[in-house]
């Protein structure tokens, strides 16, 4: 493979076509703009364009206050909003040296489990209908659902959640959100089983998928790869297994990795992970028998919003609430770096803090963004049919792309 | 294998570059360093190929503006040795007349497009990249977004007087 990609060959004599696929193109997923030289059906060069939906978060980041930036965090990945809102609260409960209670862990673990269920739901259904299978896209889709309901009781919204607060939640899990949790795990593995019988050994679905647009681990490493597309070319690094997070060293689970890192192992890899998600989200369950059921936040008046009732009642709760907002409290002084586990690779937050109440630079480290470059150069030699079920496979968010 | 400690990278790092790197803290545990522009591929390259330390994995490339300081320009890196499972920050910091800085992209080929993002937010300019164009923003762009005078909102437009919503 060549290290970069190669310009089209503008030669007018050139007997290649060119062809430009997207920036808005019904098998593309989302807004990615592919320049592409072909030589028949067969992919000579190519070339990406990004940047179509680029929305400055990281120059609005630095004007809003910590807590204000949660909405933002929202819009990069939006398939998986509350792992990137997870993320970003850590990464201030990191700066500012909160110890957040086991049971805000194992809550927090619950609801970014979920939100990795529902984007490899959409990741592997659509990879699905890339390859002529609208069933297992529809089928899951009602499981997405479930899961987007779950979101609504636990936090109000659905897609765009901005669920948590610095420092916990913003009010307590309720009964119907934990029985509607309960029966998503009843439901989901059936779902899931007859979704793999319908993939797995399916003919058509092997030969589109197997040693399509397979990676070494060399190729991935040297790209920054991460998430399960890594993975699928054998290299066991995940987030939560190495620097754990929201105690998730305190769970059981595997890392599945794959052999080839084509199309056909990121598909297995994705399915392996919901079940080793679902394993977690179980043990999560269990353990939160043993917690105190009443609380759902650390202890941080000074960070903390308290609730409007108290704000209105109580002198205290008033006093913090009008400091909170106006940004009068110090924050330490020195910068941080916390990554975690995203549906599609490490998302990474690099937040230098200058004591203000506002980061002096935020930078996402955004996986989708990285995993992309490799597209162009990857598709060379390949067929373009090829190539659509390859963007597929990658899970690229636009809205993570061009943040 | 076990984790190597910050002291004993930082000796090993002393060691193959004499006073070439000075240690800055290590906030949270990560270590973080500064250097000069002429050795940083040196640095990168040895620290990705020693058979000890293994900094296979470039995390992250970006910059940051200070701009009252007489270097404003800081490009950071964030690298991660995933056999050791320890990360290291390096930053290096240039003047606003003289933003060039060698690139990385020989080293690792993710650096491509990070180095692009940089240069197109900071005006960094990475000597040797292979395609260094603006990548998020429009092509046509002269300023550099990111650096701390461009401002948030244009300040011309006049939907968002003060008197409409008292701003």
């Amino acid at each position: 493979m060549q290290n970069h990609p190669v310009f089209i060959d503008n030669d007018p004599q050139s007997e290649y076509s060119t062809l430009n696929l997207g920036p808005t193109h019904p098998a593309t997923h989302g807004v990615f703009q592919n320049v592409l030289q072909l030589d028949g059906e067969r992919i000579v060069s190519g070339v990406s364009t990004i940047g179509y939906i680029h929305r400055a978060f990281e120059k609005i980041a630095e004007h809003r206050p910590f807590y204000q930036i949660t909405p933002l965090t929202d819009r990069l990945n939006y398939c998986s909003s509350p792992i990137n809102n997870m993320g970003w609260h850590m990464t201030v409960e990191k700066l500012l040296g909160i110890q957040t209670p086991k049971r805000v862990d194992y809550l927090r673990v619950i609801v970014m489990e979920l939100a990795r269920i529902s984007d490899h739901i959409i990741c592997n259904g659509v990879l699905g209908v890339d390859t002529g299978a609208f069933t297992g896209f529809l089928y899951m889709m009602e499981h997405r659902e479930a899961i987007y309901e779950i979101y609504e009781e636990v936090c109000g919204s659905r897609l765009t959640t901005n669920i948590g607060r610095i420092g916990g939640f913003e009010r307590n899990f309720n009964t119907i959100a934990f029985a509607k949790l309960r029966k998503f795990l009843k439901d989901f593995p059936v779902a899931l089983k007859e979704f793999e019988s319908l993939f797995n050994r399916n003919r058509i679905f092997v030969d589109r998928t197997k040693d399509v647009a397979a990676v070494t681990a060399e190729d991935a490493l040297s790209y920054s790869w991460s998430g399960p597309i890594l993975r699928a070319t054998g290299v066991d690094y995940d987030v939560r297994a190495m620097n754990p997070y929201s105690s998730y060293e305190d769970f059981e689970f595997e890392v599945p990795v794959g052999t080839n890192g084509d199309v056909y192992n990121r598909f297995l890899v994705r399915n392996e992970e919901m079940w080793q998600s679902m394993r977690i989200i179980e043990q999560a369950l269990a353990k939160l028998e043993k917690e105190p059921s009443d609380i759902f936040h650390a202890d941080v008046p000074e960070f903390y919003l308290p609730p409007k009732e108290e704000v209105y009642n109580n002198m205290e709760a008033l006093i913090y609430h009008f400091k909170i907002v106006m940004g009068e409290i110090d924050t330490p002084v020195t910068e941080v770096y916390h990554s975690v586990e995203g549906a599609n690779g490490e998302l990474g937050f690099y937040l230098v803090n200058d004591g203000g109440r506002a980061p002096y630079r935020l930078h996402f480290r955004r996986p989708s963004f990285i995993n992309y470059q490799m597209y162009a150069p990857m598709s060379r030699g390949m067929l373009l049919s090829d190539a659509i079920i390859n963007m597929s496979s990658l899970n690229v968010i636009a809205g993570e792309l061009d943040a | 294998m076990g984790k190597i400690s910050n002291e004993e990278l930082l000796s090993k790092i002393d060691a193959q570059f004499p006073g070439q790197l000075t240690s800055t803290g290590e906030p949270f545990g990560l270590l973080t360093l500064e250097t000069g522009r002429e050795q940083i591929i040196d640095i990168l390259t040895w620290l990705k190929n020693d058979a000890v330390l293994q900094f296979i994995y470039l995390t992250d490339i970006t910059a940051i503006h200070y701009p009252e300081t007489e270097k404003p320009i800081g490009v950071i890196y964030h690298l991660h040795s995933l056999v050791n499972n320890v990360r290291i920050r390096i930053k290096v910091f240039l003047t606003d007349s003289d933003t060039h800085i060698p690139t990385a992209s020989g080293i690792w080929n993710g650096a491509n497009w990070m180095e692009r993002e940089t240069y197109d937010f900071f005006g960094v300019i990475f000597d040797g990249h292979p395609d260094l164009r603006r990548i998020l923003n429009v092509d046509d762009m002269t300023a550099f977004p990111m650096r701390r005078e461009f401002p948030l909102e244009d300040p011309n437009r006049v939907d968002k007087k003060d008197y409409f919503f008292g701003r």
